[in-house]
């Protein structure tokens, strides 16, 4: 479990989150929608300890992030997996590769060891076939799943994933979306999924908070995003013509 | 940033493999180009000596003294490592750099992995080969000053080996290795740091890269003048 206090984070003197408050609870796909330059990715990286927040206290299963001492952080590190926007996979890596790359860097497990566990990721993820495929070898799907498979190898207890289904085709992105829900529903992981693709939170939104300006607007679910009175909510669920139909549609 | 290429160190196992990849990548590929530029080079320093050489009085082993100090005084560690900059520099810094923009420097920090550490450090145990670069530079450069004077027949083949016997200095030989040791540690870390530092897109990459290359030149062509007056003066 995640909980966030009243996160503050501040650019130059502009100050992107406000007071955030969350709790991001495990087995669970909670997502960060928001219009771009909501503060979500600035979120996600502060989850992630890439950027200090400035004030408030992140809590990781009751432990302080704050408190925590370099070697404290480091450890958390490695509970945390993270798939990133544009993959971020190795160029000069193969796929099997790359998804041994945090074990062999991170473990003392002995080669055959590594190869086999990635080797059952790269199932999971349904890419055996592409283990000794460069990442440029792979389609944008094929590169997500890759990315997912790297993430979730070393049995993370907190998976990030930011904007996963961007420059995908909607099939492929419900796939992925599918994928990051039953490998957190099998392992039990806190997922936090950064994302202002509709068809995901329909998807996949257990848990839903709206960022507005830095601000938390909103917190609920997919089933109750639909029928929030919330002004700012409708007007990003229902921007699109698709979403206005189904609006119409239902009422 | 220094500080933190040596701290954290990455596995052993893993950071041996980067290590060849890098000779691979640093030292091994720039091979071709040292051994064509440093061969016509060393030919055309020889033909200049030979074609300004009109006083009858001034012995012919002067094109193989003057193209034997030129090469092993300058051209080779001086010129080759600016020539370096260009060709290894610029792939430093934009490979680093790209890892950069596609967030691969982000993944690595989000492992727990020092990633300093993890990307420069191979880059300048690499580079501490370059004196054997070098060397080849001045053995090929002195090779064409060769071929170039006598096959122009400016000079036969006794006097020109007798100019290159002529006054030698070892300490020259070891003077030219102490300042390529210093430019290998300017053209591993400057070019690093442009990439690992960079912000913005692809164009930025291209932009750090040349920003890299004009400032691992001027370094090293500050330093050479520091260390001629320390080393030699």
């Amino acid at each position: 479990m995640i909980t966030l206090n009243n996160i503050t984070k501040s650019f130059d003197g502009l100050q992107v989150l406000k007071g955030i408050s969350m709790t991001f609870e495990p087995g669970k796909t909670n997502l960060i929608i928001g219009q771009s330059g909501s503060g979500k990715t600035v979120l996600l990286k502060c989850l992630l300890g890439l950027h200090q927040i400035d004030g408030g206290t992140m809590y990781f299963n009751d432990r302080a992030f704050g408190d925590m001492v370099e070697e404290d952080k480091r450890t958390l590190r490695r509970e945390m997996g993270m798939v990133f926007q544009g993959s971020a996979l190795f160029d000069s890596m193969t796929v099997l590769e790359n998804v041994m790359f945090p074990m062999q860097m991170l473990t003392k497990k002995s080669e055959s060891e590594i190869k086999h566990a990635a080797e059952e990721v790269i199932a999971r993820v349904n890419l055996e076939n592409a283990y000794s495929k460069l990442p440029a070898e792979l389609s944008g799907g094929m590169q997500k799943r890759v990315a997912i498979a790297r993430a979730v190898v070393m049995k993370p207890k907190y998976l990030f994933c930011d904007e996963p289904n961007s420059g995908l085709d909607p099939k492929t992105a419900i796939v992925i979306d599918n994928l990051i829900r039953e490998i957190t529903q099998e392992n039990n992981i806190t997922t936090v999924i950064n994302s202002h693709d509709m068809n995901s939170v329909m998807e996949i939104g257990d848990t839903i908070l709206f960022l507005k300006d830095g601000v938390k607007a909103w917190e609920g679910s997919k089933e109750l995003i639909f029928n929030t009175d919330n002004a700012a909510v409708n007007d990003f669920v229902y921007s699109s013509n698709l979403m206005k139909k189904i609006k119409q549609a239902h009422t | 940033m220094l500080r933190l290429v040596f701290v954290k160190p990455t596995k052993g196992k893993v950071m041996r493999k980067l290590i060849f990849k890098d000779i691979q990548d640093l030292i091994i590929g720039s091979l071709g180009i040292v051994a064509f530029l440093s061969f016509f080079v060393g030919g055309v320093v020889s033909i200049q000596t030979a074609l300004n050489i009109e006083n009858p009085l001034i012995p012919k082993n002067l094109v193989g003294f003057a193209t034997r100090q030129s090469i092993i005084l300058e051209f080779a560690p001086t010129f080759m490592s600016i020539i370096l900059a260009g060709k290894v520099g610029s792939f430093i810094t934009s490979s680093i750099g790209t890892m950069r923009v596609t967030e691969q420097i982000d993944a690595l920090e989000v492992m727990g992995i020092n990633s300093v550490n993890y990307l420069v450090f191979p880059k300048i145990i690499s580079m501490l080969l370059l004196p054997i670069v070098i060397n080849f530079s001045m053995f090929l450069g002195i090779l064409g000053g060769y071929a170039a004077t006598i096959y122009g027949g400016f000079s036969s083949s006794a006097d020109f080996i007798e100019g290159i016997q002529l006054d030698f200095r070892p300490y020259h030989v070891v003077y030219a290795f102490i300042k390529t040791l210093v430019f290998a540690m300017v053209l591993a870390t400057i070019p690093s740091y442009h990439g690992y530092y960079m912000k913005g897109g692809a164009l930025e990459v291209g932009k750090a890269a040349t920003v890299a290359f004009v400032w691992t030149s001027v370094v090293i062509i500050v330093l050479n003048y520091f260390i001629t007056q320390m080393l030699l003066a």
